[in-house]
């Protein structure tokens, strides 16, 4: 039998623990129904996945598009399955193959990305771990006001110090998709934290677009 | 069996959900660690990404137990715990549940769930979410052989097309800092959820985006001093946890 390469057995075993989860996931429900003897009530479930389900079907396949080119196949194949991609598992990812020194299009980076993701969902799942068995002393602590904004502050904490990592590095690039980004977000209301999810992929395709006249042009 | 959504039944099933998503995080390290030992790589650069990776974590994660807190007043804890630990996030589930419950005549927060109603949530965050998890699978090898072609054309263009991609990630994020500085010259959009904020309100993220982007050119500058290399591992992390400190004061004063 021929040996698979490395990348070809990523995409194997992802595709395996993918579906696994997905049929777990789908059991859970199934299980619940069968546990304490009750039905769903069809109509009201119709009505509200219909009131739920395109829209974010709709994003998550634009997600998809934009995310998976830059997490490298194994971190996607986590990142789609342990989630919270933008505000921590890219960040995450970016950092390190930032302080690696290695391209995302590398074996290096695809391996240095799902090592950091990796590392990142592990030491999510046992934090949520510790939160859910400690919830009674732990939710007077972490719900007292004095802390709550700076849990309201976390994406700009976060994209402050990562956006002068990457845009020092790239700024003939970052200057058009960042003045028209301030823009659009403060003069047009129905942009704000509901929506910065859709922009991603607009401003990628932005920023691609203006990279490539200037590439074009010999200004990069 | 009585339902309650509290019942050990239901920690059970999202533990067993949980320990497989586990499962598949140190599979993938795993496999990674040994790849990299194969390509001949320092490990001595892959440990320090990965206590990076680790430090880096702590906060944003801390910030998803409290979501975890806030949902399981109405949901109970099995199911935010499960929710947040496998995709997720808090203002996907309360738009999600708060959709199944008012198809039902309900609304969240006004009393706990009966089974029915349990389910019927369950069953639309289920579905609602998955869509990536098998998306990957069937369209991420070929999205991943598209970028693998553009570099065999054109390697310099592949590198600018993921910078690109990753700046115009970025440059949302940046944006989105600056989307309530309306505030200032708007007095209606200073009402959020039937309370009056203030004017300056709007500018407690930009300042905070601000302390963290300039504690990240500290670093930056001091990491190029012979005994302060070390720093690189933390940089991200500390300009993460000062901007957050920064917030406490300046929404008292701004916000």
């Amino acid at each position: 039998m021929k040996k698979l390469s490395y990348m070809d057995s990523v995409h194997r075993d992802g595709t395996i623990w993918n579906l696994s989860v997905m049929v777990l996931l789908l059991a859970f429900p199934v299980a619940c129904c069968f546990v304490f003897n009750v039905a769903p009530e069809w109509k009201s479930l119709l009505m509200g996945l219909f009131a739920t389900a395109p829209m974010y079907w709709a994003v998550g396949a634009i997600e998809t598009v934009t995310y998976v080119p830059m997490l490298g196949a194994g971190g996607s194949y986590l990142s789609f399955v342990t989630g919270n991609i933008s505000n921590l598992k890219l960040p995450c990812a970016l950092n390190a193959l930032d302080q690696n020194g290695v391209s995302a299009n590398s074996e290096e980076g695809e391996v240095v990305s799902t090592i950091a993701i990796a590392v990142s969902s592990i030491v999510t799942t046992i934090i949520i771990i510790i939160g859910v068995v400690m919830i009674v002393p732990l939710t007077p602590v972490l719900s007292a006001p004095v802390l709550q904004p700076a849990f309201d502050q976390i994406l700009p904490a976060l994209f402050g110090g990562l956006g002068v990592a990457f845009v020092s590095k790239n700024w003939k690039i970052a200057i058009a998709p960042i003045v028209l980004m301030l823009i659009l977000f403060i003069f047009v209301p129905a942009l704000n934290a509901g929506t910065v999810g859709i922009m991603v992929p607009v401003c990628a395709l932005f920023t691609i677009g203006v990279s490539r006249i200037m590439y074009k042009k010999g200004m990069i | 069996m009585s339902f309650d959504v509290n019942h050990w039944i239901l920690f059970l099933m999202a533990g067993i959900l949980v320990a497989v998503v586990l499962a598949q995080s140190v599979f993938f390290l795993i496999k990674a660690l040994r790849r990299t030992k194969e390509l001949g790589m320092d490990q001595k650069k892959i440990r320090k990404t990965m206590l990076t990776a680790a430090i880096f974590t702590i906060a944003p994660a801390v910030a998803i137990v409290i979501s975890v807190m806030v949902l399981s007043k109405t949901l109970g804890l099995p199911l935010p715990w499960l929710r947040l630990s496998v995709v997720g996030s808090m203002s996907y589930e309360t738009v999600a549940a708060n959709n199944a419950l008012s198809a039902m005549g309900q609304t969240l927060g006004a009393g706990s769930l009966d089974a029915q109603q349990f389910v019927n949530v369950l069953i639309v965050m289920t579905v609602s979410i998955m869509l990536g998890i098998w998306l990957v699978p069937l369209i991420g090898k070929k999205l991943q052989k598209g970028m693998k072609s553009m570099e065999n054309r054109d390697k310099r263009w592949a590198n600018i097309f993921q910078a690109a991609l990753f700046i115009g990630m970025i440059a949302s994020f940046l944006g989105f800092v600056f989307c309530d500085v309306s505030r200032l010259w708007d007095p209606a959009s200073r009402v959020v959820d039937g309370v009056t904020l203030s004017a300056t309100s709007g500018l407690v993220p930009v300042v905070v985006m601000a302390a963290s982007a300039l504690i990240m050119v500290i670093c930056g500058l001091l990491m190029k001093l012979p005994k302060m290399k070390w720093l690189s591992e933390y940089a991200l992390p500390i300009s993460l946890i000062v901007g957050m400190a920064v917030a406490i004061p300046v929404t008292a004063w701004l916000g």
